[in-house]
């Protein structure tokens, strides 16, 4: 018995190669034909998913462009103690610089300049004008003497921000802090702290969301599983409809819903349980957004729920009946652990797309009612702040990666079933 | 059977779910503590829907069952006490199979100490001491199958009802299964009801049988008289093998009756359910009680034609045209003496008026 094979050593085909080399080889085509497959949709992801997000996540933290704008002041800056007034040389540099650039950088720039210190926009404006009559030096006093923030140390420790080629200043931003002249981190003014009271509406609103959506879905999805087909399937279709209508016209049919003068208010006044002057404000503030996002995100609950609810046998309750289960017990120690798939797959999904929802709470959200969503849109299409969209969309994201992580940790993404 | 000693007691049991198809008709049963009734017949028969109203989960719409004396109609299927094994044994996926065999001890706020020891003698008793932590998924088949029956037995039941619990394993498994049953049953003299549309289960395991069809007990008795003695075509046909003969009614004489065959032979046959002469019937016999070439003198001899034999190994199952019927089956037995049939040979077939039974034509 010389040929049998001690234990340690690998394992051989017929023909003497490795079981694992042989494997590997006739595994190759299948692997090929797999990757075929996908090769569009990834590349489709790539290009239209990955790559965006990539340069996203690269905005916010990106202050390359000032640096295209003022190259040789941020050079000579550097030299400088950040005491007093800078040099005789900063100066000079800074307003040929300024002398010679195009307008349209120059308005770039100073755009970004404001976030740091505000008032460098309108000085960059006139100094542009200004600077032209300028001739020779020395440059310090005639710069100060056309406006005398030029003379401002305020000023110019504020570009000591922009030195680096990329900066926290957009993340800072959006939670409310801010670096101050020495680059230290401070909170904003008073008056102008905004993200912090919109990141806990955001989550507020999004936790009610998903909390009504499943104590309302929860009955319904049960109902759906455990009715003869005929009926649960009317019942979906009542569940989907309003997917097929457009977002926008049910948004706005709650709006005649539930406006002051609305079908609602009208109702409860006509039965008389309310007087005409105590007519509710269930419009344009938190309460309508709440509303209307929990009908509109129902189906997203719904459906996961549904799928898995219909995988539970009916007979799994019968068993607990019979073995002496009152019905209420029943369901919470049996129906219930099956169906904790379903609700986690419901409430991470209804979660995430409330989170980052934007169309509803600008229609009916009114002041009270923005979300993170809503200063994301304001940003990027209104005051251009690119790099403050790019942070605010970048915590979203990393919010969710950790909910994701603990929601791993705590209950086991494995558990997530959709069907 | 006298009130007394029926436990379970169908009274004039009637079950309709649409309001126009009784799937149920005036039931009327009587099961003997300890005794193993097997409800047996074809899928939509209503026996599982017997079952059902048993177990709570159905109502009848008329007519009441009693459980040891008492009407349960509108007792909740958790009150009544009764243990039950579903089709696919409804184990909670999510324990593990003591937690599972725990639930209906832990329902009734046993004690810690005294659920353990019941759940580790429940274990003992179907032999699987060293599953208690697995889960169900984790084990094959027959042991979820165990641990359903276990699990049904636990809380000490006073009646078990069994929903084809056999239905989902391979034929060996299926039949060491029967016997365990037949085992445990014979061990703890709990009283059994039990479904199924596998006649040898039934056969088996059974003390005694009903045949359901059409929503109605067609014959109800042991597992011997059953087979030997059906008293209906229908019986005749879904218990066992059977060979038919279809004629008319040609003279009847106390017991015993003469029917002529569509082809013309006379056959003599026991009285069982004809009336008349000139009605239609079908004599039914079974294929071991009929002799190939024997030189003894039964009633019924005929010629007959080898058609077609198909070796079985411990008998030659052979199929032969006798009168009329190509489709008759006869079974030699694989010994020394039979077993030299050809096909087409011509052979003389001959059986006792005794083993044919002249039945309705249903």
């Amino acid at each position: 018995m010389s040929q049998v094979q001690t234990s340690t050593g690998p394992i051989l085909t017929t023909d003497g190669i490795p079981l694992k080399v042989s494997l590997k080889k006739a595994e190759r085509k299948n692997k090929i034909r797999a990757f075929l497959l996908v090769l569009p949709l990834l590349s489709f992801i790539l290009i239209t998913f990955l790559v965006p997000i990539g340069d996203m996540l690269s905005r916010s933290i990106d202050d390359r462009q000032i640096n295209t704008v003022f190259p040789k002041t941020f050079e000579v800056y550097k030299k400088w103690d950040r005491q007093g007034l800078p040099s005789e040389e900063v100066y000079k540099t800074m307003f040929f610089e300024v002398k010679n650039s195009e307008g349209y950088d120059i308005g770039k720039a100073s755009t970004r300049m404001n976030y740091s210190k505000s008032g460098w926009k309108s000085l960059l404006k006139k100094s542009k004008r200004k600077f032209k009559k300028i001739e020779e030096g020395p440059y310090k006093e005639k710069m100060i003497s056309i406006d005398k923030k030029w003379g401002d140390p305020e000023y110019w420790k504020a570009l000591g921000q922009m030195v680096d080629p990329t900066t926290m200043g957009y993340y800072l931003n959006a939670v409310d802090l801010k670096y101050d002249s020495n680059k230290n981190i401070v909170q904003q003014k008073e008056n102008r702290r905004i993200y912090n009271k919109t990141w806990i509406k955001t989550f507020k609103v999004s936790i009610l969301v998903t909390f009504f959506c499943l104590i309302l879905g929860y009955p319904i999805s049960y109902l759906l599983a455990t009715l003869p087909l005929k009926y649960s399937n009317l019942l979906m279709i009542c569940v989907l409809l309003p997917f097929w209508t457009s977002l926008l016209v049910r948004t706005v049919a709650w709006m005649v819903m539930l406006q002051q003068k609305g079908v609602l208010n009208n109702l409860l006044v006509m039965s008389n349980v309310l007087a005409d002057e105590n007519r509710m404000q269930l419009m344009y503030n938190q309460t309508a957004v709440v509303i209307v996002m929990t009908q509109i995100l129902l189906p997203f609950m719904v459906l996961p729920l549904f799928s898995v609810m219909k995988t539970i046998s009916p007979t799994y309750m019968r068993a607990a009946l019979n073995l002496g289960a009152s019905p209420l017990h029943a369901f919470y120690k049996v129906y219930m652990p099956n169906s904790i798939p379903g609700v986690s797959a419901g409430c991470l999904l209804v979660f995430i797309i409330a989170i980052g929802y934007y169309i509803t709470p600008e229609l009916v959200g009114g002041k009270d009612g923005q979300m993170v969503g809503n200063w994301i849109a304001y940003h990027l299409k209104t005051t251009l702040n690119w790099g403050l969209c790019a942070s605010l969309g970048a915590i979203l994201l990393a919010m969710m990666t950790v909910l994701y992580w603990a929601y791993n940790k705590i209950v086991g993404i494995e558990n997530i079933k959709l069907g | 059977m006298s009130q007394k000693d029926s436990f379970v007691k169908f009274e004039k049991v009637d079950k309709s779910y649409d309001g126009e198809i009784l799937v149920v008709k005036d039931l009327n049963l009587d099961v003997p503590k300890g005794e193993f009734l097997t409800m047996l017949g074809p899928s939509g028969s209503g026996k599982t829907t017997v079952l059902m109203m048993l177990a709570g989960f159905e109502t009848p719409t008329n007519g009441e069952i009693y459980l040891d004396g008492n009407p349960i109609s509108s007792i909740p299927p958790n009150k009544r006490g009764i243990g039950m094994v579903f089709q696919n044994y409804a184990l909670f996926p999510h324990m593990t199979v003591k937690e599972n065999l725990a639930f209906p001890l832990e329902v009734r706020k046993m004690e810690q100490s005294e659920i353990d020891k019941k759940v580790s003698n429940a274990l003992a008793m179907v032999e699987l001491q060293d599953f208690g932590n697995r889960m169900p998924l984790q084990l094959s088949g027959g042991q979820q199958q165990r641990v359903a029956l276990a699990r049904s037995l636990v809380f000490e039941p006073r009646l078990v009802l069994m929903d084809e619990p056999l239905g989902a394993l391979d034929k060996n498994l299926r039949e060491q299964m029967q016997y365990e049953i037949k085992h445990i049953h014979e061990k703890i003299g709990i009283t059994v009801v039990y479904v199924t549309h596998d006649q040898s289960e039934a056969l088996t395991m059974s003390n005694r049988i009903a045949v359901f069809n059409d929503g109605k007990i067609q014959q109800i008795s042991s597992p011997d008289v059953l087979y030997e003695k059906p008293n209906s075509s229908f019986v005749a046909q879904f218990i066992g093998e059977n060979n038919q003969l279809r004629g008319k009614v040609k003279s009847i004489s106390g017991e015993n009756c003469i029917i002529t065959t569509d082809s013309g032979d006379d056959v003599h046959a026991l009285k069982i359910n004809i009336n008349n002469n000139g009605d239609g019937s079908l004599v039914s016999l079974r294929p071991e009680r009929v002799a190939i070439n024997s030189s003894e003198n039964f009633e019924n001899n005929f010629e007959a034609k080898v058609k077609e034999l198909i070796y079985l190994g411990d008998h030659i199952r052979s199929r032969v045209e006798v009168c009329g019927n190509d489709q008759f089956i006869v079974k030699i037995p694989n010994s020394y003496k039979g077993a030299n049939l050809k096909e087409g040979a011509t052979v003389k077939l001959s059986w006792k008026a005794s083993d044919s039974r002249a039945l309705d034509l249903n």
